[in-house]
C-alpha cells in the first residue's frame, strides 16, 4: 500500500480476523487445489500407461519409455511455443511448415564445409524470423491469429520446398547427428533438450514480468492496455517464440532423420501441438494454463501412439482411439473443474 | 395484508465455501402477497441466499427451506421452478436472437407432434404481456427491446411458468426513472395477484417505497427485519455495516487551507466527437468532481487525459512541464493513474491472483536482472495493500475473480497506488460497491488529498460528489459548461450542479 507516507493508511484491518494459523492452513489449502488443477491430465497419462502395461507386458521398460519420450520431444517442444500463443487467446498453425523451412535450413546449412554446425544457429533464425513476421502482423497489422497462421501455414510450405528445390535434402556426414540419435547420461538428447525448452518455458511463465503480461494479456486484453502493459511486445514474443521453438523442432528432426524434405516434413504437426496444449487444461480463450499441462498432454498423446503400435492396432484405428481419447479426455477434465467451484 | 401462512421458510441455512463461511444459520421468512427487501453490503451473503433458493447452489445440512410449509430439497434449478421460483438476475440471461416468445418458453416449447408450435406459443406469451401491459409482441426479437423491456421479458418468463416466489436483483439498476416507477408499478400489481417478491437493492429510496419488510444480512448472518415504519436509512444502515455511519462523508482536508498549488493541467481536450475544447486545473492536495449526466463525456474525457484514446487536439501538464502522454504506460510513468469505471472488462484480470492483481503496475521497476519476478516484494505489497485497504480475502493468491464488488474495487485502486501516482483519476470509484467499503473509499480519498495528490473524482452519485469534492466540473455534450465550489463561482450543492448540467434553458422550464 502506498498512500504517501505510512501514517496515511487510512482504513484499519478489518479483514484479518482470522488467526494466522487459520489462514495459513487456509493458504495450503489454495496452495494444494492450484495444484490439483495443474496435474490435471496426470492421472488419465498414469491409467494409459498401467493399461497399456497390462496388455502388452513390456510398455513400462526403461527403454520403451525412453522411446515414448523420444517421440513425445519435438511435439513437446512445439507444444510449448503454442502455449504461450494459446495463452495470450491466439492460435500459431504455422508451426509445422516452420519446422519443415528450419529443417531445411539445418541441412543445407549443415553441407557447408568446415561449418556445418552453422546449421544449427541458421535454423534457429529462420524460425525465430518467421515467428516474428507472424508476430508482427498480429501485433501491428491487428490481424486474426488465426488467419495470418493459416496464411503462412501454407506460403512458409511453400519456402520450405523452395528452400530444397523441391526435393529431399540429404546429409549422411551430419555434424550435429548426435542431438538426434545419441543420448547423455542415458537418455536421448532429444529429451533433453524437449526437458530443457519446457524448464525455460516454465521460468518465462512464471518467473518472470514477461510471463506475468502474457496471462494478462490473455485473460483481459483490455485491462491490460489500460494498466500500461505493451501489448504488441507481448504478442510480437509469443510468436516469436513459438517460431523459435518451430525452428529447434527443425533442428531436432533433422538431426534424427539426416534428411529434410519441404513437401512432407511436419505435416499437420500443428494440431498435435494444440492438442497436446488443449489435453493440458489451457483455456482456448487465454489466461488460464500452464507449460506442465502441456508436456502430460504431449506425453498422452505420445504414449497413444506408442502404446497402440505396441498392443498391435491397425493404423486407422490408432487415428480413431486417439481422437476419441482426446475428446473423452478433456471432457473429463471439464466435467471434474465443474465440480469444484471457485471460491 | 400478509397471509397467516409463510409460502417460503428458509431455516438456519449455512453455505461453506473451501475457506469461507458464506452464509451462517440465515433464516428468512416471506408471505404471499408481499414485497420483502433483502439488504446487506456486498459479500453479505445475498446472492450465496438466493443461489441456494434457486438451486444453484446447494446449503450445508442441518437447515431447511418450507414452501407453504412442506419441507422441499432443492436441488437445482428445474426444481427451484418446479417448486415456483423464479430469479431475475442483474445480469439478464436472454437470448438476444431469439424472439420474446422463445425466450419466454425456453426449454419449455409448446409441441403439436416433434414440431415446435409457434402459433401456441405466441398466443400463450401474448396474453401475459398483455396482463403485464407492455407495448412489444411476443414475436418481437429480444435484441430490439430495450434493457427495460428485456427485464420486462424476464418478468414474463417468471409469470408463464406460474411462478409465486419472485426473485429480482437490483431490477432497476440499468432503468432509467421513468423505466423505474413503470417497474415499481408493475411489482406492486405482481404483490396484489398474491406473488411473493424478494427484493434486492441497494436503493434506500426503492426500500422505502416498495416493502413492507426488510431482512438485512451481515457477513453471512442475519441481522434482523424491520417491519413498516420501523423501516428507517439510519436503522437500516446500521444494521448492515454494524456501526454508526454519522460521518459517511469524511472530508478532514480543507480545502481553502491545506490546498497547494496549480500541480497538473488539461489544456483544450478534445477528440473531435464526444469531447470539445476541455481546459481545467488541479492544485495539490485537491478533490476536484467531474459531474454531469450520463454521456456528458466525462469518461471519454478522462480516457483523453490518460492517453486510452487518440486525442485531435489538447495538451497535458504536470508541474509546469508538458507531457508527452500517447498511451497508458507514458500516463502511468508520469505519474497520473486512471480507475475505470468498468472494472471488470476494463480492470482487473480476474483470472489472476490478488497479488499479481495489485502488483501487475509495478512488477517491471520491482524485477530483478532486466524482468524477473522479484516474488518478495510483489508478496509484501500485496501484503501491506490488504492491511491497509482492509481487502477482506483469505490470502494474496486468491483470484480476484471471487471477490466481492467492493473488495475489488479496492484491489484495482491499491495497484493504482503502488504506482505513487501524483494524480488520481477516479471513475465512478464506488460504483457497485457496498456501503462499508464507500465509506472506507472516501477516507482513502481524503488521506491522499491530505498528503498532496491530486484527485479528480467522476461520478454519477451526486451526494457523493457533493459530499467529497472541493470543486466540482459540470460537463455537459462533452464539453465544460460550468464549475461549483471554487472562487468566484455558486458552492457546491446538488441543485446547482443539476442546474448545469441540464442546461440553464431546460432548468428554467
Amino acid at each position: 500500500m502506498t498512500p504517501p507516507n505510512e501514517t496515511s493508511a487510512p482504513v484499519q484491518a478489518t479483514g484479518t480476523k482470522g488467526a494466522d494459523a487459520a489462514s495459513q492452513s487456509l493458504q495450503r489449502r489454495l496452495a494444494w487445489r492450484s495444484t490439483l488443477q495443474a496435474i490435471g491430465m496426470l492421472p488419465v497419462l498414469i491409467i494409459l500407461g498401467v493399461v497399456f502395461e497390462l496388455m502388452s507386458g513390456r510398455f513400462m521398460s526403461f527403454q520403451n519409455l525412453s522411446i515414448v519420450m523420444q517421440q513425445a520431444s519435438i511435439n513437446t517442444v512445439l507444444a510449448a511455443g503454442m502455449t504461450f500463443v494459446i495463452l495470450t487467446g491466439g492460435i500459431d498453425l504455422s508451426v509445422g511448415s516452420i519446422l519443415a523451412a528450419a529443417a531445411m535450413v539445418a541441412i543445407l546449412g549443415s553441407l557447408i564445409p568446415e561449418w556445418g554446425m552453422l546449421g544449427i544457429p541458421a535454423a534457429l533464425l529462420a524460425g525465430l524470423g518467421l515467428g516474428l513476421v507472424n508476430g508482427a502482423l498480429i501485433a501491428f497489422a491487428k490481424l486474426p491469429p488465426f488467419i495470418v497462421t493459416l496464411g503462412s501455414l501454407t506460403a512458409v510450405r511453400g519456402l520450405a520446398r523452395l528452400l530444397g528445390g523441391d526435393t529431399t535434402q540429404f546429409n549422411p556426414q551430419l555434424p550435429f547427428a548426435f542431438i538426434g540419435n545419441g543420448t547423455l547420461f542415458g537418455l536421448p538428447w532429444l529429451v533433453w533438450i524437449a526437458f530443457a525448452v519446457v524448464i525455460i518455458s516454465w521460468f518465462i511463465l512464471r518467473r518472470t514480468v514477461l510471463g506475468v503480461h502474457i496471462y494478462a494479456v490473455g485473460g483481459n486484453p483490455d485491462a491490460a492496455r489500460l494498466t500500461g502493459i505493451k501489448v504488441w511486445a507481448v504478442l510480437l514474443f509469443v510468436y516469436a517464440f513459438s517460431g523459435l521453438a518451430a525452428g529447434l523442432g527443425g533442428v531436432m528432426s533433422a538431426a534424427r532423420l539426416f534428411a529434410a524434405n519441404g513437401l512432407q516434413l511436419g505435416q499437420s504437426y500443428e494440431l498435435d501441438a494444440i492438442a497436446a496444449v488443449i489435453l493440458g487444461g489451457t483455456s482456448f480463450v487465454g489466461g488460464i494454463g500452464s507449460i506442465w499441462g502441456t508436456l502430460i498432454g504431449a506425453l498422452i498423446i505420445a504414449i497413444l501412439t506408442n502404446g497402440l503400435i505396441l498392443v498391435g492396432v491397425s493404423d486407422i484405428w490408432q487415428f480413431i482411439i486417439k481422437g476419441l481419447v482426446i475428446i473423452g479426455a478433456v471432457a473429463l477434465d471439464r466435467y471434474r473443474l465443474k465440480g469444484s467451484a471457485r471460491t | 395484508m400478509t397471509g397467516s401462512t409463510s409460502i417460503l421458510e428458509m431455516k438456519d441455512i449455512s453455505k461453506t465455501f473451501p475457506g469461507v463461511k458464506a452464509l451462517t444459520n440465515v433464516s428468512l421468512t416471506v408471505y404471499p402477497g408481499e414485497i420483502h427487501a433483502l439488504m446487506g453490503e456486498n459479500g453479505a451473503g445475498k446472492s450465496t441466499l438466493m443461489k441456494i433458493l434457486s438451486g444453484a447452489y446447494q446449503a450445508d445440512p442441518g437447515g431447511e427451506i418450507r414452501i407453504n410449509g412442506q419441507p422441499v430439497t432443492i436441488d437445482g434449478p428445474l426444481t427451484a421452478r418446479h417448486h415456483g421460483i423464479s430469479i431475475i438476475y442483474q445480469e439478464l440471461s436472454l437470448a438476444p436472437n431469439l424472439t420474446v416468445a422463445e425466450n419466454m418458453l425456453l426449454g419449455r416449447e409448446h409441441k403439436s407432434g416433434p414440431m415446435v408450435d409457434r402459433r401456441s406459443m405466441e398466443t400463450a406469451c401474448q396474453s401475459v404481456l398483455e396482463r403485464l401491459g407492455v407495448h412489444f409482441k411476443a414475436t418481437t426479437k429480444v435484441s430490439e427491446l430495450s434493457m427495460a423491456e428485456r427485464q420486462l421479458v424476464e418478468i414474463a418468463r417468471a409469470l408463464i411458468a406460474n411462478s409465486r416466489i419472485l426473485v429480482m436483483d437490483e431490477p432497476t439498476t440499468s432503468l432509467s426513472s421513468r423505466e423505474t416507477e413503470a417497474m415499481f408499478a408493475l411489482v406492486r400489481q405482481l404483490r396484489a395477484e398474491g406473488l411473493a417478491i424478494i427484493y434486492i437493492s441497494h436503493r434506500m429510496a426503492e426500500i422505502y417505497e416498495l416493502a413492507e419488510r426488510v431482512s438485512v444480512l451481515r457477513d453471512g448472518s442475519y441481522v434482523g427485519t424491520l417491519v413498516g415504519d420501523e423501516i428507517s436509512a439510519e436503522r437500516l444502515v446500521q444494521m448492515m455495516v454494524g456501526r454508526d455511519l454519522s460521518s459517511f462523508y469524511k472530508k478532514e482536508h480543507d480545502a481553502h487551507q491545506s490546498r497547494g498549488p496549480v500541480m497538473f493541467a488539461v489544456r483544450n481536450m478534445g477528440d473531435g466527437v464526444r469531447v470539445h475544447d476541455c481546459s481545467f486545473e488541479l492544485h495539490e492536495g485537491e478533490v476536484l468532481g467531474i459531474a454531469g449526466l450520463v454521456g456528458a463525456g466525462r469518461t471519454e474525457l478522462a480516457r483523453l487525459i490518460y492517453g486510452a484514446d487518440p486525442r485531435t487536439s489538447g495538451e497535458v501538464l504536470l508541474d509546469g512541464k508538458r507531457l508527452s502522454i500517447h498511451r497508458p504506460e507514458d500516463a502511468i510513468n508520469s505519474g497520473v493513474v486512471y480507475l475505470t469505471e468498468d472494472r471488470k472488462h476494463l480492470g482487473l484480470f480476474l483470472d489472476l491472483t490478488v497479488r499479481e492483481n495489485v502488483n501487475i503496475s509495478v512488477l517491471e521497476r520491482d524485477s530483478r536482472l532486466g524482468g524477473v519476478l522479484n516474488l518478495k516484494a510483489a508478496k509484501q505489497r500485496a501484503a501491506a495493500a490488504i492491511r491497509a485497504l482492509g481487502i477482506r480475502v483469505a490470502g494474496d493468491s486468491v483470484l480476484v475473480g471471487s471477490l466481492s464488488g467492493g473488495n475489488q474495487q479496492k484491489v484495482l485502486l491499491s495497484r493504482l497506488l503502488e504506482t505513487k501516482p501524483k494524480v488520481l483519476i477516479l471513475d465512478e470509484p464506488t460504483r457497485g460497491v457496498d456501503i462499508g467499503a464507500k465509506s472506507e473509499i472516501y477516507r482513502l480519498i481524503d488521506s491522499l488529498a491530505r498528503n498532496g495528490v491530486g484527485v479528480i473524482v467522476i461520478s454519477s452519485e451526486l451526494p457523493e460528489v457533493v459530499g467529497i469534492c472541493d470543486r466540482v466540473l459540470v460537463m455537459r455534450e462533452g464539453r465544460l459548461a460550468g464549475e461549483v465550489g471554487g472562487a468566484g463561482h455558486p458552492p457546491v450543492t446538488q441543485e446547482n450542479i443539476i442546474t448545469i448540467a441540464t442546461g440553464v434553458r431546460e432548468a428554467a422550464e
